[in-house]
Order: C-alpha cells, then sequence, then structure tokens
C-alpha cells in the first residue's frame, strides 16, 4: 500500500503530517500496511464488515418503517492518539466530571452558584432538561452523573476541544468494544504488538461504579439495565451491556413498585432491584412523576428513588448540566467548585438567552453554525457558511422567537483520518466520544469512541446520519508505564477537597 | 428469571423448530414428486394442510403447483409460519434476550437469519434443494449450540419444552393429514399399501431409519404406534411429553409424580395417559379422534405454561 496519493484537505490529519509522511505516533502502524496491497487492504474491510454483520452489529434507524436495523459502518483503519495526549484528555475529563456532578448537586440543592452570580439564575431555571422532582434529592453516595460520555473535536490548530456533554444516557460504548473486537478477529497482524491499551474491562467497571453507588445497607446489590426494547436505536448496545455484565436487562413492563419497592416479574415472583441503569429518558421513568403517557416506565418509581431504595444511574435531572447553554458555562463552573483553570478548553459558545450575544449571532450567521440547546444527533443545527441566505433568514426568524433555545459557535475544521473509499484512502472527519465513570473514583475509558463522517467532505459523524466509527488506540509509550495503571494510581491519590463532603 | 425473558426463549426454541419442521415436509415431498411422476399436483395438497396454512393458501394463491407451494412455505411474508417468516420470528426473540442466551447462540442464528433473507431473493423452487439442506444444518448447529454454550438451566429448560411442545405437535400433524389422505377409505385399513408412500410420512419425521431398526416391516399400525408412543425415538409424541413434563419439574423443583402448577399437571396427565395407551386403544378410539384430542390438549398445556411462568401476576393495587 503506497500512502503517497493521500491528499490532505487543510484540516488537522490524526496520522499524517502535513508533508503527507507519517506522524510518528503513526509510523508504527503505517510500517506494517505497507507490506499489503491495496486488494488485500480491501480484502480486510470486507471481511470485517462480514464479521459485524454476522454478530448481529446493528443499530436501529428511525423515521423509515419502524426500527430497520442497519449494520454498524467500521472503517479498519485506526484512529492514533498518542500516550502524552491521552493523559491530558483524561485528566481534563476527570476535572469535568468532577465539577459538573457538584454543579448538578448545587442546582437542585442551594444554587449557591447562581447567588454567586456566577450562572444565570434564569439559565437554569429555563433549562428544559432541570427536573424540579430532583429538588433536595440526596443520591446514594453522592452521584449524579455516573456515565458521561463527552464529545471531543480536533480543530486546524491542532487542539482538542469539548463539544458537547451528554450526560444523560450517552450511547456507543459497546461499539468502542465491539470494534476492538472485530478489529482482533480480522486485522490481527497489525494489531499485535503496538501496544494499544486494552477497552475490555469496561463491562467489569461499569458492574464497579454501579454496584458502588447502590443504596446503602444493602448487601449484594441486585443490577439491572432499564430499556425501552429493542426498537430503540440503541438497543443493541442496551443487551451487550446486560450480557457483559451478566445482569438482567428489563423493560418497564418487567417491573412493578410494590411494597415501596422496586421489583423484576420473574418467573419464580418478584426480586428486587436495587440498582438501575436506566437506559430511557427521565419524561419516561415514571408516569406517575414525569410524562404521563410513557409506556416505557414504571408507575411509582420516582417515589421509591427518593426514598432512597434504589439507585438510578444516572440519576434523574442530570441533563441540566448538558443544556448546551450551560454548557457555555463549564469553564467558570470547574473554576468555582475546584478552584482550578479548565484542562480542556470548550469551544467559543456564544448564549443566545443574553440579548448582547444574541445580536452579534444574528450579525453574523453566514459564519457560526447555530445549535439548539436540548437536542441530540445532529438535528436542527444550522450551518451558517454553507446555508444559503433564504435558510439562514429563516432560521433567523425561529431563534428570534426563542432565543432561549439557541448557543452558536464558529465553524470548526474537524481533524481528519484515512479511510478506507474503495481501494485508496481519503480524509475524512472526525470526532472523539470518551466515557467517563464515577464510582468510588472517576474512570476515563482508554480510547472512546471514534465517529467518521463517510461522505466526503461531510462533518456529520451522526450514524443517524450515515456516520461510521473506526477504532481508537491509545498507544502506551513504551518508556512509561501502562494508561490503565497510570490513571487508576491517578484518581486514586487526587481527592478535592470538594469532593470530600460529596 | 424475567417472565419476558422466559416467554421469548420459549418461542425462540418454538419457531427455530417450526422452520426445521416445514424444511422436513418439503425436503420429503420433493423425493416424492420425483419418485412419482404424473399426478404431481395432487402432491402438494398433503404439504400445505399439514403445516396448518391451507387457509391463507387459498386465500393468496389460486392453484396447487410446485412453485406455489414452495414459495408460500419458504419465503411468503404473507405466511407468518414460512421459514423465512419463523426464522424472523426466533431471531426478534433472541434478539430481545441477547443477553441471556450466549453471543455463539445468538450469532448462529443471526446468521440463519441472513442465509434465509439472502436466499429468498431468488424463488425459492430454483434452489429448494439447497434451502431444505440450509435449514436442516442450521437447526443442528443451534441445537449443538445451545447444548453446548449454554448452562443447562432455566433459560435451556424453557427453549426444550418450546422445542418439545412444537414437535409433538408437528409429529401428529404429520400422522394426522397424512394418514387421512393415504388412507381415504376405512376399508383399506390394512390392506397393503405403497410402501414408498408410508416411507414418506416416517420420512417427515425423520424416523424412516430409526423405526426400521424398532420395527421391521412398513405396517400402518406400526407407524401410528411409533410416532405416537416410542419411548426413545425423539419425534415421538411421548417422547416431545415426557421431556418437556421433566423440564418443567426442573424449572419448578416440583418433585416427579407431582403438580405445583396447572402446567406440570396438564402435561403430567398427557404423559401419563400415553404411559398407558396401546395403539390399539388408539386405533379403536379412531387414529384421528384420538390425534384431534391431543392437540387440544397439548395447546392447554401451552397455555397453562403461559399462564403460570409469562402471564403478569395480579397485583394488589399500590398505593
Amino acid at each position: 500500500m503506497q500512502f503517497s496519493s493521500y491528499l490532505h484537505n487543510g484540516a488537522y490529519d490524526e496520522l499524517f503530517a502535513p508533508d503527507g509522511l507519517p506522524r510518528d505516533r503513526s509510523e508504527p502502524l503505517f510500517q506494517r500496511l505497507q507490506n499489503l496491497t491495496p486488494e488485500e487492504l480491501q480484502r480486510h474491510q470486507k471481511a470485517a464488515d462480514v464479521a459485524l454483520w454476522n454478530m448481529g452489529i446493528t443499530f436501529n434507524v428511525y423515521g423509515h418503517e419502524a426500527g430497520v436495523e442497519k449494520v454498524w459502518p467500521f472503517d479498519i483503519l485506526p484512529r492514533i492518539v498518542t500516550d502524552s495526549e491521552w493523559g491530558r484528555i483524561e485528566r481534563g475529563l476527570q476535572q469535568r466530571i468532577r465539577a459538573l456532578n457538584l454543579f448538578i448537586d448545587d442546582i437542585y440543592h442551594d444554587r449557591k452558584i447562581c447567588r454567586d452570580g456566577i450562572v444565570p439564575e434564569e439559565l437554569v431555571a429555563s433549562a428544559k432538561t432541570l427536573r424540579m422532582a430532583c429538588a433536595g434529592l440526596e443520591p446514594p453516595q453522592g452521584v449524579w452523573c455516573h456515565v458521561t460520555g463527552t464529545d471531543l473535536v480536533r480543530d486546524r490548530d491542532g487542539e482538542f476541544y469539548v463539544l458537547e456533554d451528554n450526560l444523560r444516557c450517552p450511547s456507543g460504548v459497546s461499539y468502542v468494544l465491539e470494534n476492538r473486537e472485530v478489529m482482533k478477529r480480522t486485522f490481527p497482524q497489525v494489531f499485535e504488538g503496538l501496544r494499544v491499551t486494552p477497552v475490555e474491562d469496561y463491562p467489569e467497571r461499569l458492574l464497579d461504579t454501579l454496584l458502588h453507588t447502590a443504596p446503602r445497607g444493602v448487601d449484594a446489590p441486585t443490577v439491572a439495565l432499564l430499556t425501552p426494547g429493542i426498537y430503540n436505536s440503541a438497543y443493541f448496545e442496551h443487551s451487550f451491556l446486560a450480557q457483559q455484565m451478566g445482569i438482567e436487562l428489563v423493560e418497564g413492563r418487567d417491573l412493578v413498585v410494590h411494597d415501596g419497592y422496586v421489583h423484576m416479574l420473574t418467573t419464580k415472583g418478584m426480586r428486587r432491584v436495587d440498582v438501575l441503569y436506566r437506559r430511557i429518558d427521565d419524561d419516561f421513568l415514571d408516569p406517575k412523576c414525569f410524562r404521563e403517557d410513557s409506556m416505557l416506565g414504571v408507575p411509582g418509581l420516582m417515589d421509591v428513588y427518593r426514598a432512597g431504595r434504589i439507585t438510578l444511574a444516572n440519576a434523574p435531572g442530570t441533563g441540566v448540566a448538558d443544556d448546551k447553554a450551560v454548557y457555555a458555562y463549564v469553564p467558570q463552573i470547574i473554576r468555582y467548585y475546584l478552584g482550578e483553570d479548565a484542562i480542556l478548553p470548550n469551544v467559543p459558545t456564544y448564549v443566545c438567552s443574553d440579548p448582547k450575544q444574541c445580536a452579534h449571532v444574528l450579525a453574523n450567521l453566514d459564519q457560526l453554525v447555530v445549535k439548539p440547546t436540548n437536542e441530540s444527533g445532529g438535528y436542527g443545527i444550522l450551518m451558517g457558511p454553507q446555508a444559503s441566505s433564504e435558510e439562514r433568514a429563516r432560521y433567523a426568524d425561529v431563534l428570534r422567537a426563542n432565543p432561549r433555545n439557541y448557543i452558536a459557535q464558529p465553524m470548526l475544521t474537524l481533524s481528519t483520518v484515512p479511510t478506507i473509499v474503495e481501494d485508496r484512502l481519503e480524509p475524512r472527519h472526525v470526532d472523539l466520544r470518551p466515557f467517563v465513570l464515577y464510582g468510588k473514583d472517576i474512570y476515563v475509558l482508554p480510547g472512546g469512541l471514534t465517529r467518521v463522517a463517510l461522505r466526503k467532505g461531510s462533518m456529520i459523524v451522526n450514524s443517524s446520519q450515515g456516520g461510521g466509527s473506526k477504532d481508537t488506540w491509545v498507544l502506551a509509550d513504551p518508556n512509561r508505564p501502562r494508561q490503565a495503571e497510570q490513571s487508576q494510581s491517578q484518581s486514586q491519590s487526587s481527592s478535592s477537597p470538594a469532593l470530600a463532603g460529596a | 428469571m424475567l417472565s419476558r425473558v422466559a416467554e421469548a426463549v420459549f418461542w425462540m426454541s418454538r419457531y427455530l423448530e417450526r422452520a426445521d419442521n416445514v424444511a422436513r415436509f418439503i425436503d420429503v415431498n420433493e423425493h416424492l414428486t420425483l419418485d412419482l411422476q404424473g399426478a404431481v399436483a395432487e402432491q402438494w395438497a398433503p404439504l400445505v394442510y399439514t403445516t396448518g396454512d391451507h387457509e391463507p393458501y387459498f386465500q393468496h394463491y389460486g392453484e396447487l403447483t410446485r412453485s406455489n407451494v414452495l414459495q408460500f412455505l419458504t419465503f411468503d411474508a404473507r405466511n407468518a409460519n414460512s421459514i423465512l417468516g419463523c426464522v424472523q420470528r426466533a431471531r426478534e426473540n433472541a434478539r430481545a434476550i441477547r443477553e441471556i442466551i450466549s453471543s455463539e447462540m445468538w450469532e448462529q442464528i443471526n446468521r440463519f437469519y441472513l442465509l434465509m433473507r439472502d436466499a429468498s431473493r431468488a424463488p425459492a423452487c430454483d434452489h429448494v434443494r439447497r434451502i431444505v439442506e440450509d435449514v436442516k444444518l442450521h437447526s443442528h448447529l443451534i441445537q449443538g449450540v445451545l447444548d453446548t454454550t449454554m448452562s443447562h438451566g432455566e433459560a435451556w429448560h424453557f427453549a426444550n419444552i418450546g422445542r418439545l411442545v412444537e414437535r409433538a405437535d408437528k409429529t401428529s400433524r404429520i400422522l394426522d393429514v397424512k394418514y387421512y389422505i393415504l388412507l381415504p377409505h376405512t376399508r383399506d385399513v390394512g390392506t397393503p399399501l405403497d410402501i414408498v408412500q408410508w416411507s414418506a410420512l416416517l420420512k417427515s419425521a425423520s424416523a424412516l431409519e430409526m423405526y426400521r431398526k424398532s420395527k421391521g416391516r412398513i405396517l400402518p399400525a406400526k407407524v401410528a404406534e411409533f410416532l405416537i408412543l416410542d419411548r426413545d425415538f425423539p419425534r415421538s409424541m411421548r417422547y416431545c411429553l415426557v421431556h418437556a413434563e421433566e423440564s418443567l419439574h426442573e424449572i419448578t423443583g416440583t418433585p416427579a409424580g407431582s403438580f405445583g402448577n396447572r402446567a406440570e399437571q396438564q402435561l403430567g396427565r398427557m404423559r401419563a395417559a400415553m404411559d398407558f395407551t396401546s395403539i390399539d386403544d388408539v386405533v379403536q378410539q379412531g387414529l384421528h379422534e384420538f390425534i384431534d384430542r391431543f392437540q387440544t390438549e397439548l395447546n392447554a398445556a401451552g397455555e397453562a405454561v403461559h399462564d403460570v411462568f409469562f402471564a403478569r401476576p395480579e397485583l394488589p393495587l399500590a398505593s
């Protein structure tokens, strides 16, 4: 395989330097790839596609027929992150999640951060994801956001930025594990001996997190995963994680509240559940507390939760911290609770609920990306520089009608990674979603999900809109201890005073 | 285990067994058709009747032709019990309980489904041999994977019950329909019969070779006896009942010879009746009548399993 024809498109390329030669980090990989012909590379790609089909690694697409399954698109050329880059990402995410957890706790108690004028009270009060039903709650062990998926992007300058936090039910970790599995099955010769930091212990760590945050006084807690069912777009992930942890995968109809506890209906009667890793949005959790028409949840669940007899992971109400307008304040949030500067920068963000900032956004729509504060999956976004003037005018009307609902950011150029397109490599834009677990310590899974915009020139990486994925390799530096060991000792030794009371 | 999961295991297993049986029926009919040139049209009717789906068939297809029947039984989406339909529903059930079954089990069912889905792109009659071989092979594979990769605990026992209940039903149908067609008049009972056709009946239940070993010459009453009452043949109605009942007791822990719920009572009663029935008793009350009653009772047993293990219990209203 020759790489001389690989053309940059002006973005930061993760594997090739601007002179067209592999960066240091990708040198060993490309030495191995050089021995393959383009046909061999294609053959490996095909083998991976077949393996994904056979393993049934799919996702569901909404909008057409109910629950159409598609195979998970996967490109076998990995994305490489160096040890030192990763170290910074890991510390940055630990810091961020620690601060956000304290923020959520504060919001549902005294709102000191608002009283001290750091985050506008109005902004918090108007967040669609604020759940007043959670006011005054003390989640077991003080943990609100057990599982977080934070989206990072690398801009043209080579710097990693936090694009958004997903603190409700972030998806994708199963694909991280399955991508690795497929890589090992179909491409073992490039994998061997490169010191790729393993990811396979994630289910064990997730289970630890869930067990650690069980209600106090339960000897052997029973953990279950609550799914909306097989037509949910992330159903594969739900069943995969339940299987890997050896816990029950339950639907709302499998659960009842009886005698003050939540129980599963089994062939031998009712069995108590102590921890529920729920992959259902707050709105649908309990028709008696949130949306009355929800068929997915469990009537009375929130009463049990309030009584401290079950752990919900993530806790209801965590979404208030992933409102995109609140996101704009995260650097201040970190400084307020931890007294530190943010290790990972935010993308500069204009909050449209602020009249001055809104006016700036409206005047510069042709240069900005505007996003709704509470949508996921890439919906409702205006890509200012690429939109027509009519589109911008229409969007401006919507924005003026409800400014609270929008933020704006400069257009970033996502970094690229070589991707197999027929018999050659072409650059495709990527982002990165690392996964963070908050239990006894804060653990960051080394690598995370690299999503790829498979269409040429596109920067939309969502799988529902034609995105694919790649394996993410955190390559251990041969002269340093392995990443996993390092991260463990780090999270154990760093104890922030703010956390001590949590 | 969760009631919903138990139900999904049960049906996953039933649908796999059903797909396998449809393939076997087709297989035998193909052989038969090759042997008997002329009067071919008539040979396709019993096949449609055996599966019990003659009503939808005549609704969608007028004529009984080879290509129509094969298409209907293998890939037709309007036939819920076509091979593809069964495999699809088996897979949907497996998908709902993927965390319970082994990855190997899931992968095998998934591959089976993909194979059938791809096969359905060409008309069934163009490659029916291949389809039948693939279905039989995958059924065996899946059964092997189930037995060797999953603990023989509750899930396995529910799968076993689903498979055996389905199999008992199918064997009784083969016997009923074929016997009726092979013996249109009661006066024919006991007359020398077409060995080819009786062999075909046994083959439908994959029973010919085992029958030979245990009974020797092919005689109608002996054939019926073998398929209904044999202790050791894994497709006989009695064998299915005995082992389904065993699995039921493994699940509940109720000692053999007693019952703790309606499912055990119903299956136990049926099994006991089989233990103390001779083929003469069957012939005396009429084979068709005997089978009819068997099917009614088997349905009741299936419903009892549902009520006892799968249905949502009545709970006191939580305040």
